[in-house]
C-alpha cells in the first residue's frame, strides 16, 4: 500500500490552492451576497486548465488522473461552495457523459469548446415529479424525418442558462419497450428554437452558480445528437452520476477542511476566560473529531478514485464517499459555527457561507438516503 | 539563445519560522517552501523573451533533494529543463555563486536572470558574484529589460526614482519586484513538465568565507505604554517621543 500522492498530484494541489486563494476567495462573499455567477472567474477556471483536465489532450484536456481532478475539486470547494459547483458540473455531468459515450464526430465537435473556459454544458436529468426516482421523467423525444423532436421540461440544472452554456445533455422517454419506458439520452445545444432555459433564483447555497430550469417545446434536433445508443439512456445517466458522486465527495471533502482550517484558527485566537478557547478540551476534541472525519473522507475518497483509475468497479466506494463526505461537510461546518460563537452566525464571516453551502450536498446527485439504497444494493441487503 | 535562470527553495514568507535545534537551521516541521519571489520575475523575463524570439530557458538551482519542487514550479511555469547542483552543505554567498557560475559555462549561456535576492539568506549579492566570476556584465535590481540583438537597455530601482543603463550580452541581471507580472504555472505546464529533464548533479563546496555560527530570533516587541486618557498626557507623551524614541 501507498498513500503517497505523485509529485504531480501535489503540485496540482499547490497550483489550485494558489488559484483558490487568489483568484475566488477574494470574490466568493461579493458574489455569493449578490447572487452572481462570475463570467471573469470561470474563464479563468478554464485557462487554467481545470476544464475537462481528465480528458486526453487530443480534445484540449491534460491527461490527468481522477484524484488529481478530485484534488483541484477539493482545493477549490476549501475557499468556495459555488465555483467548485460550476467546476464539478462541467466536468462530471457535462463533459463526462459526452466524452464517455459520444461518437468521435459528436466529441470533436464538443469537448474542445469545452476544455478552454468559454463554454459549459449542462446534464438534465432531474425534472419537477422525477428526482430521486428518474423513472418518473415525462420529458418526451420523437424521431421524426431525421429529428428528434423533444417536449417537456428539467429543473435544477447547474450551468444550464449561463452566458457560456453551449449545451445540455437531456434525458428523455424515446419508446416504449413493452410496458416498460425506453430512455435515452439526447444532445440538445443552446440556442436550438423550442429550447428554452431559466435561471432559477434565491437559493440558500451555491449562489455564484448557476441552476436553470430547461424548457422544450416541439424543439427539434438532428437525429445524430443521439449520445449513445437508443434505449441506453438510464445507463448513461447512471454512470454519469457514479463519476459525479466522486466529485460531489470532493465538495464535501474540501468544504469541510476550509471550515476546520478557519474554526482552528478561530480557536487559537479567540480568548474567553483568560486564554484561547482553544485550551478548553470540549473545543480541542471538537478539532480532534472534525480532524478524524476529515482524514477518514479523503482515505475513503481517494480509495474510490484509485479504484477508478485502476479500472475497478468503484460505484460502491463512490456512493460511500459521497455520503460520508457529504454528512462530515454537514457535521464539520456546524461544528464550526459553534466554535466561531454568535460571529459564525453572521455573514461577515466566511464560515456563514460554508454553513449554508454544505446543505446541498446531502441532496445533489442523490440524496443521502438514495446512497444508503445504492450501497445496501451493492451489498446484497 | 541560451538563458540561465538561478531559482531558489525559501519558506513561504507568510510561513511562522521557529529555529532548529542546532540553532543552524530553521526548523522545517511545518513551513511550506515556494519559488523565492523575486526568481519568479527572474523566470518570467526569461520565459518572455522565449515567447517572443525563442529560447531556450535552463534552471539552475544549488541544494538538497527537497529543491526538485521548485525546480518543478519553474518547470511548470515555461522553463525547458533543470539543473539541481545537489549538495546539503552549508554554503555562504560567494560558495554558492562559484557553483552556479561553473555551471552557466559548462551551458555556454550568455544571459543569466537570478533576483536580486533570496528572501532567506537575504545576502542579495549571488548575482553580481556571478557576473564578477563570469566577467559578464551587471545589471542588478532590474524593473526593466530590453533586449536588441546582444544590446540591453535595462532600468534599474534607485532611491526615489530609477536609473536608465545600457550594457550587452553576456549579462548577469538581478530582477526586482515591478519587472514583469509572472505567470501562473498552469496545470497544463505541470503536466507538461512531467516529461521535462530534472539533471542531478552532485557537487561539492569549495571554501567558505563567512561562517554561520548561529540564528537568533528578532528581540521581543515590548509591550505599549498607555500614558493617560486625556490631553494632561501630552506633555510626557513629547517628551518621550523626543528622548526616548527620538523620532521628533
Ligand atoms: C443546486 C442544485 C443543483 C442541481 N444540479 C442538477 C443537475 O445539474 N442536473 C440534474 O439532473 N439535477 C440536478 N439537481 C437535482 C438533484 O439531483 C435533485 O434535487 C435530487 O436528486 C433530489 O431530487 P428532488 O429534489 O426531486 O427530491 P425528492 O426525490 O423529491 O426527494 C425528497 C426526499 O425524499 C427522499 N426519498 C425519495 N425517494 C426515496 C426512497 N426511495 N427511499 C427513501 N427516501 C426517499 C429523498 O431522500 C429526500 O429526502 C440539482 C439540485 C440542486 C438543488
Ligand atoms: C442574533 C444574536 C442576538 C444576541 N442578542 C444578545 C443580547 O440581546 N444581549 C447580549 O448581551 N448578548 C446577545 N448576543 C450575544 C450572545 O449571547 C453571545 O454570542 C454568546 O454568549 C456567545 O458568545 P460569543 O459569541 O462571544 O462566543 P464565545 O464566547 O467566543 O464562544 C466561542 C466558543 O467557545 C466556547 N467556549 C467559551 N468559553 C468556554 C469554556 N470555558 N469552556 C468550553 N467552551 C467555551 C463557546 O461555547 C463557543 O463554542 C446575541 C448574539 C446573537 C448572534
Amino acid at each position: 500500500m501507498d498513500f503517497n500522492l505523485t509529485d504531480q498530484q501535489n503540485d496540482i494541489r499547490k497550483t489550485v490552492r494558489d488559484f483558490a486563494e487568489n483568484e475566488v476567495k477574494p470574490l466568493a462573499k461579493q458574489l455569493d451576497e449578490s447572487e452572481q455567477f462570475s463570467p471573469e472567474l470561470t474563464k479563468k477556471m478554464g485557462e487554467l486548465g481545470l476544464f475537462g483536465m481528465y480528458l486526453p489532450e487530443e480534445y484540449g484536456g491534460l491527461g490527468t488522473d481522477t484524484i488529481s481532478y478530485i484534488i483541484a475539486v477539493e482545493e477549490l470547494a476549501r475557499v468556495d461552495g459555488s465555483h467548485a459547483a460550476t467546476l464539478a458540473a462541467h466536468n462530471s455531468l457535462g463533459i463526462g457523459p459526452l466524452y464517455y459515450f459520444g461518437t468521435k464526430a459528436q466529441k470533436e465537435k464538443y469537448l474542445p469548446q469545452l476544455t478552454t473556459g468559454d463554454k459549459l454544458w449542462a446534464f438534465g436529468l432531474t425534472e419537477p415529479n422525477a428526482g430521486s426516482d428518474s423513472r418518473g421523467t415525462k420529458t418526451n423525444a420523437v424521431l421524426e424525418n431525421g429529428n428528434w423532436i423533444i417536449n417537456g421540461s428539467k429543473i435544477f440544472i447547474t450551468n444550464g442558462s449561463t452566458d457560456f452554456s453551449l449545451g445540455a445533455t437531456v434525458q428523455a422517454i424515446t419508446g416504449m419497450n413493452g410496458d416498460r419506458k425506453e430512455y435515452s439520452t439526447i444532445i440538445v445545444e443552446n440556442g436550438t428554437p423550442g429550447f428554452k432555459t431559466v435561471t432559477m433564483h434565491k437559493k440558500m447555497m451555491w449562489r455564484a452558480s448557476i441552476t436553470s430550469e430547461l424548457y422544450f417545446d416541439d424543439c427539434k434536433v438532428p437525429e445524430e445528437n443521439l449520445l449513445g445508443a437508443v434505449g441506453q439512456g438510464s445507463k448513461i445517466m447512471l454512470s454519469t452520476l457514479d463519476n459525479g458522486r466522486l466529485s460531489i465527495a470532493a465538495m464535501g471533502l474540501g468544504l469541510a477542511q476550509g471550515a476546520y482550517e478557519m474554526a482552528l484558527e478561530h480557536a487559537k485566537t479567540r480568548q474567553q476566560f483568560g486564554k484561547p478557547i482553544i485550551k478548553f478540551q470540549t473545543i480541542a476534541f471538537k478539532l480532534a473529531d472534525m480532524a478524524l472525519k476529515i482524514e477518514l473522507g479523503r482515505n475513503l475518497l481517494y480509495k474510490a478514485c484509485w479504484l477508478k483509475d485502476s479500472k475497478k468497479q468503484f460505484a460502491k466506494e463512490a456512493a460511500m464517499a459521497k455520503l460520508y463526505c457529504s454528512e462530515i461537510a454537514k457535521e464539520v461546518a456546524d461544528e464550526a459555527v459553534q466554535i466561531h460563537g454568535g460571529y459564525g452566525l453572521m455573514k461577515e464571516y466566511d464560515i456563514e457561507r460554508f454553513y449554508r453551502d454544505q446543505r446541498l450536498l446531502q441532496i445533489g446527485e442523490g440524496t443521502s438516503e438514495i446512497q444508503r439504497l445504492v450501497i445496501s444494493r451493492h451489498i446484497g441487503a | 539563445m541560451k538563458i540561465v535562470v538561478c531559482v531558489s527553495h525559501v519558506p513561504d514568507s507568510a510561513a511562522k519560522i521557529n529555529i532548529g535545534a542546532d540553532e543552524k537551521n530553521i526548523d522545517k516541521n511545518g513551513v511550506s517552501f515556494i519559488l523565492n519571489p523575486y526568481d519568479e520575475f527572474a523566470l518570467e523575463e526569461a520565459l518572455k523573451i522565449k515567447d517572443s524570439i525563442g529560447a531556450d530557458v535552463v534552471l539552475v538551482s544549488v541544494g538538497g533533494d527537497e529543491v526538485k519542487e521548485t525546480i518543478r514550479k519553474g518547470l511548470a511555469m515555461g522553463a525547458d529543463s533543470g539543473i539541481l547542483l545537489k549538495t546539503n552543505a552549508y554554503r555562504d554567498s560567494i560558495s554558492t555563486a562559484k557553483l552556479i557560475a561553473e555551471e552557466i559555462k559548462l551551458q555556454g549561456a550568455n544571459l543569466v536572470f537570478l533576483g536580486k535576492q533570496s528572501i532567506d539568506g537575504d545576502n542579495g549579492v549571488v548575482g553580481q558574484l556571478v557576473a564578477e566570476i563570469l566577467g559578464f556584465n551587471s545589471v542588478s535590481v532590474a524593473v526593466s529589460f530590453n533586449l536588441n540583438g546582444d544590446k540591453i537597455v535595462a532600468e534599474r530601482e534607485i532611491e526615489g526614482g530609477r536609473e536608465v543603463v545600457e550594457t550587452s550580452l553576456p549579462a548577469v541581471i538581478t530582477a526586482q519586484k515591478g519587472l514583469n507580472d509572472p505567470r501562473y504555472a498552469s496545470l497544463k505546464g505541470i503536466m507538461a513538465a512531467k516529461k521535462k529533464v530534472i539533471d542531478e548533479k552532485e557537487v561539492t563546496v569549495s571554501e567558505i568565507g563567512v561562517e554561520l555560527i548561529k540564528l537568533k530570533k528578532p528581540a521581543q516587541k515590548q509591550a505599549g505604554k498607555i500614558l493617560g486618557k486625556d490631553s494632561s498626557a501630552v506633555p510626557e507623551l513629547v517628551r518621550l517621543l523626543k528622548e526616548e524614541a527620538k523620532v521628533i
